[in-house]
């Protein structure tokens, strides 16, 4: 009920190139923009609070004088290597489990389809806040908290296209000739599960980038002076009528990477 | 009967994963947490080693974490959460207290976007590729990349400080509401406006829908009698979805705007390590989501009664 009618009304595959691109300039930045222009992020100079763009720091200067250049293209390696660690990991485990789940069935399948049916249930920042107060080091317990959170997604997505592979005549051609289960999974239930897997990836990335920066701006996440994104925007908020582009640079940053992420995924939820 | 039961091991099993967590969260707490529970019910200068010993003896704090992770399970279901660490109060009063402004602020939230997505989107789902298709596709994918707290952020500059029209924080009167569901709305009317949107296309390209134009009705009667209850149940059961997503952003939103509900007390506890407070928060959130997603399946069942899920 829910899929597009005969013709969809923006070409899909353009979206998704325009994500991509987005996302390759926002990662170019964040990975040569402290090479272009050399400096350090939490350097201090009171002098230059809030202060213009100059040479040394192209966006100009925060309420403690420190190049927002520098601190954005922190940020912006931060939390999408955060992110992109627990996707990795939530999308292993989700793969190995789903696939497990579908394979075996009986009381496996019961158990993980309970246990993943409950982490539905539990509001994911939430999740994180807990494994947060439970693990020690920030970045390790959003890392854990989020993994916690995102794997579900995989493990359901996994499922049940695995179930429907596995039932397929292909699949049983396959392992009446002797081919063992990781052939199986190479080539019948793998080329089925990909484009899946990175629509999920792309909106677990984007998820659990909104949940760094949220819990960031509510003070709960990332400590000062840790450049990162929501933290940056709850700094700077303060001064956003004296220096409206300072609060804007990592809003706008935000909004860059989030956007870039949800053209890549596709548009839309599944 | 089936889709109760399933519930019901859903929330039981919800119940399990936050009083494991919760009691993990105890357990790492650091410092003495006998010191500190007692401390929270007696009064900090009330606390001496007697009545530390007395809450270590009582909640097993000292010995192995296996009695102690089956009292505190056995506290839980018996609907004990003590009480809070900070105010000691009763977790259950002070949580009764906030769910109500939690829950009238996600009503508002709901109801505001229910009115802002559906309508765009059925509009855009009986013309695919209309200009106001192609529009709506790009506003909603742009409003869905805008997490719910950097809305709140705009609206707030936007309409408390820069024309005065809101206040930017605070609670009671009716104009408080309505900044914090319009951050909460706008997200969701992006989903909500994308699901009614391929919900309508797809069946005003079905052969009973344009059958019931072909007989005579006017293309508002077909919408009215053939299109919205067809558009209502995917809705419907992405509103069971979104509600997680609204409860995501009510506890980021009530930190923003100071509202006195759930999110705000939750990232409070969390903050103090208030425990009891953060396993009932935690709790009340899991159990409310079983609940109206079995309502909603429920309802779908009655809109729907072909029975296919």
């Amino acid at each position: 009920m829910t899929t597009l009618a005969n013709n969809p009304p923006l070409n899909m595959p353009l979206g998704r190139a325009i994500g991509a691109v987005v996302l390759a300039l926002v990662a170019g930045f964040a990975l040569l923009g402290p090479v272009l222009v050399p400096g350090d992020p939490f350097a201090q100079s009171l002098m230059k609070s809030l202060a213009g763009p100059d040479a040394g720091a192209p966006f100009g200067y925060d309420h403690l004088g420190r190049s927002l250049w520098h601190r954005l293209a922190h940020a912006l390696r931060l939390s999408p290597a955060i992110a992109l660690a627990a996707v990795a990991t939530a999308g292993a485990a989700g793969l190995v489990l789903g696939t497990l789940a579908a394979a075996r069935g009986g009381w496996v399948e019961r158990v993980l389809v309970i246990l993943a049916d409950a982490l539905m249930a539990l509001p994911g920042l939430l999740l994180v806040l807990i494994v947060l107060a439970i693990m020690p080091g920030t970045a390790l317990g959003f890392w854990a908290g989020l993994s916690l959170v995102l794997w579900v997604e995989f493990f359901r997505l996994t499922r049940a296209a695995t179930r429907a592979t596995l039932a397929s005549p292909a699949v049983q051609a396959s392992r009446l000739l002797g081919f063992r289960a990781a052939y199986v999974f190479r080539t019948h239930l793998w080329p089925e599960i990909a484009p899946l897997m990175l629509t999920a990836a792309a909106f677990g990335t984007a998820t659990a980038i909104m949940g760094i920066a949220a819990l960031g701006f509510v003070s709960v996440g990332m400590r000062a002076p840790t450049p990162e994104l929501g933290l940056m925007m709850v700094e700077l908020l303060p001064y956003w009528r004296e220096a409206p582009m300072a609060l804007l640079t990592p809003v706008l940053a935000t909004f860059t990477l989030l956007l870039g992420l949800t053209l890549l995924a596709g548009g839309q939820k599944q | 009967m089936n889709m109760l039961i399933s519930r019901l091991i859903q929330a039981a099993t919800v119940a399990l994963l936050v009083g494991a967590a919760t009691f993990a969260m105890m357990r790492s707490l650091p410092g003495d947490a006998a010191w500190r529970i007692a401390a929270g019910r007696y009064g900090y200068d009330n606390v001496n080693t007697a009545a530390a010993d007395a809450v270590r003896e009582e909640l097993g704090l000292g010995g192995h974490w296996f009695p102690a992770f089956v009292q505190w399970m056995g506290d839980l279901l018996r609907f004990d959460f003590g009480v809070s660490l900070v105010s000691g109060q009763p977790v259950i009063a002070e949580i009764g207290h906030q769910l109500g402004a939690s829950l009238w602020l996600a009503l508002a939230a709901i109801g505001l976007s229910l009115l802002i997505g559906p309508p765009l989107g059925i509009l855009a789902g009986l013309r695919p590729g209309g200009w106001l298709d192609r529009g709506l596709l790009v506003v909603s994918t742009g409003v869905k990349a805008i997490p719910q707290f950097l809305m709140a952020l705009i609206l707030i500059l936007i309409l408390s400080v820069q024309f005065g029209w809101l206040p930017a924080a605070g609670y009671g009167a009716g104009r408080h509401f309505i900044l914090p569901a319009l951050a909460l709305a706008l997200g969701l009317a992006a989903v909500n406006a994308r699901i009614a949107r391929d919900a309508m296309a797809s069946i005003a390209a079905m052969p009973f829908y344009q059958f019931a134009q072909w007989k005579g009705l006017s293309r508002r009667q077909v919408l009215w009698r053939h299109g919205l209850r067809n558009v209502s149940v995917p809705l419907l059961t992405y509103l069971g979805l979104q509600f997680v997503m609204l409860v995501e952003g009510v506890v980021v939103i009530e930190s923003i705007v100071g509202w006195p509900g759930i999110g705000h007390a939750l990232v409070h506890a969390v903050f103090a390590r208030d425990v009891p407070m953060v396993q009932g928060t935690a709790l009340m959130l899991g159990l409310g989501f079983v609940l109206v997603n079995a309502l909603i399946d429920l309802a779908v069942t009655r809109i729907d009664p072909r029975g296919a899920r």
